[in-house]
């Protein structure tokens, strides 16, 4: 349980971090918050020859919210995020899927970049970002990037970076007017990783009638999957929106896998319930 | 290849040197003597090794030394004053709130923190805040009862003053 030995690189800037990114290439890991990579190392799951630990390039701590949305830095804590009521005030979604995040103590660490590279299905901002249409600014010695969030998740703990590569900010955009934001996830115990969970967008037309509903799923996937259920639930209005009827057209598009914690079936159920659940609530925001 | 690394842990300037791969738990332990810290699962799960860095609750086996050079620590040592028991400290031992004691530092140093953000929390706070703790002999029921009766003292201490 001790981690294997590594170069440590501790760059102070942004082009020191690339610089030396440049030079180790796919030997190279970056540890930002370490609340996935270390126990990784912990374990000898992995063993990188290089870490840069961008702890120190202060210019990546940053948390930015305006109408558009919340743009955050590679370097801002899931705690700082989750405070904050000018992230939550743009995109509610965002503190109530960080919440989730494992316990406090580690949110306190961890990252909310970092927690987009590490790129595990199981994980709840991946699912955020996807069911938002976010995007992950890339830079590179040779220049930067914006990946969408549908090209950033590529596998289970499988991102679309390349080596050399830095994520150095995420951004959420806002939900359109008239939309209501939901999450929910089922854990075999408290800050666990869910067995499945989903958050929902739901956004309603000028009569407040469902003009569009998505959900994101985690824990379902190899990666964050977002199902359009606009056509089982538009365009009516929420009282008389059969949500029964959308979780059966979601659970028919789903292909769960089993694990130790959750057969097939059984998780495509939870999928089924979480999917009725979080439109309802987040239908009931848009209202 | 080992380095020095020069930290601040209690309010002490302390330096030791160690190679980049140590984890803060083991430099705290086995480079500088401070053993009040304790070492569970070394994956993030039990929070025995939870100390403050900057002021903070974090899991110090995930983190090194190395990260934390130039930053402060303080580990259950340096909880109490004036070498008496602080208040989170009596109140775990009024209430027996231990049993064993090993994943006590981790707890004193999470409730530390807890109850300087949130003087009087309510019982959902109080599980949530814990919620990253393990304890595998009290059930939790007395350390729940503890981080209520810590409020209490520390409230109490306010008004002496």
């Amino acid at each position: 349980m001790k981690p294997p030995p590594f170069d440590h690189h501790a760059p102070e800037t942004l082009e020191e971090a690339l610089d030396v990114l440049a030079r180790t290439g796919e030997d190279a890991k970056v540890l930002a918050g370490g609340q996935s990579l270390i126990p990784l190392l912990n374990m000898r799951l992995a063993a990188p020859a290089h870490l840069v630990d961008i702890n120190r390039v202060t210019a990546l701590d940053t948390l930015e919210a305006t109408a558009e949305g919340v743009r955050v830095g590679a370097l801002a804590r899931h705690a700082r995020v989750e405070r904050s009521e000018e992230a939550a005030g743009v995109l509610p979604l965002l503190r109530a899927a960080l919440r989730q995040v494992a316990h406090p103590v580690v949110r306190n660490r961890g990252t909310v970049v970092g927690s987009l590279a590490h790129a595990d299905p199981a994980a709840e901002l991946p699912a955020v970002l996807a069911l938002c249409e976010g995007t992950v600014e890339a830079a590179s010695a040779g220049g930067r990037r914006t990946i969408p969030a549908a090209e950033f998740f590529a596998g289970p703990l499988e991102s679309s970076l390349r080596p050399g590569e830095l994520a150095t900010s995420a951004f959420f955009p806002a939900p359109p007017a008239r939309s209501g934001t939901a999450f929910a996830e089922v854990a075999r115990r408290h800050g666990d990783y869910a067995m499945a969970g989903a958050a929902a967008l739901v956004t309603l037309d000028e009569d407040q009638r469902v003009s569009s509903a998505k959900v994101a799923y985690l824990s379902v996937a190899a990666t964050p999957l977002v199902l359009d259920l606009t056509e089982p639930l538009g365009p009516r209005p929420p009282v008389t929106c059969d949500w029964a009827a959308a979780a059966a057209y979601a659970r028919d598009r789903l292909d769960t896998d089993e694990d130790i914690h959750a057969s097939a079936d059984y998780r495509r159920h939870l999928a089924g319930v979480l999917t009725e659940r979080t439109l309802r609530a987040a239908a009931q925001e848009a209202l | 290849m080992t380095r020095e690394i020069s930290l601040n842990v209690n309010g002490v300037p302390r330096t030791a040197s160690a190679e980049p791969r140590r984890l803060l738990s083991d430099f705290l332990r086995h480079d500088l003597g401070l053993t009040g810290t304790h070492v569970g699962c070394e994956h993030g799960v039990c929070g025995c090794c939870t100390v403050l860095f900057d002021g903070e609750p974090v899991r110090s086996c995930l983190m090194f030394a190395v990260t934390a050079a130039g930053h402060e620590v303080t580990t259950v040592e340096g909880l109490g004053a004036d070498g008496g028991m602080s208040p989170v400290q009596r109140a775990f031992s009024e209430c027996h709130g231990l049993q064993c004691g090993f994943c006590t530092p981790g707890f004193l140093c999470t409730v530390t923190a807890l109850l300087r953000d949130n003087p009087r929390p309510s019982e959902d706070e109080v599980l949530e805040g814990i919620s990253g703790n393990l304890c595998r002999c009290t059930g939790y029921q007395n350390i729940v009862k503890a981080v209520h009766r810590a409020a209490d003292l520390i409230a109490e201490e306010r008004t002496d003053r």
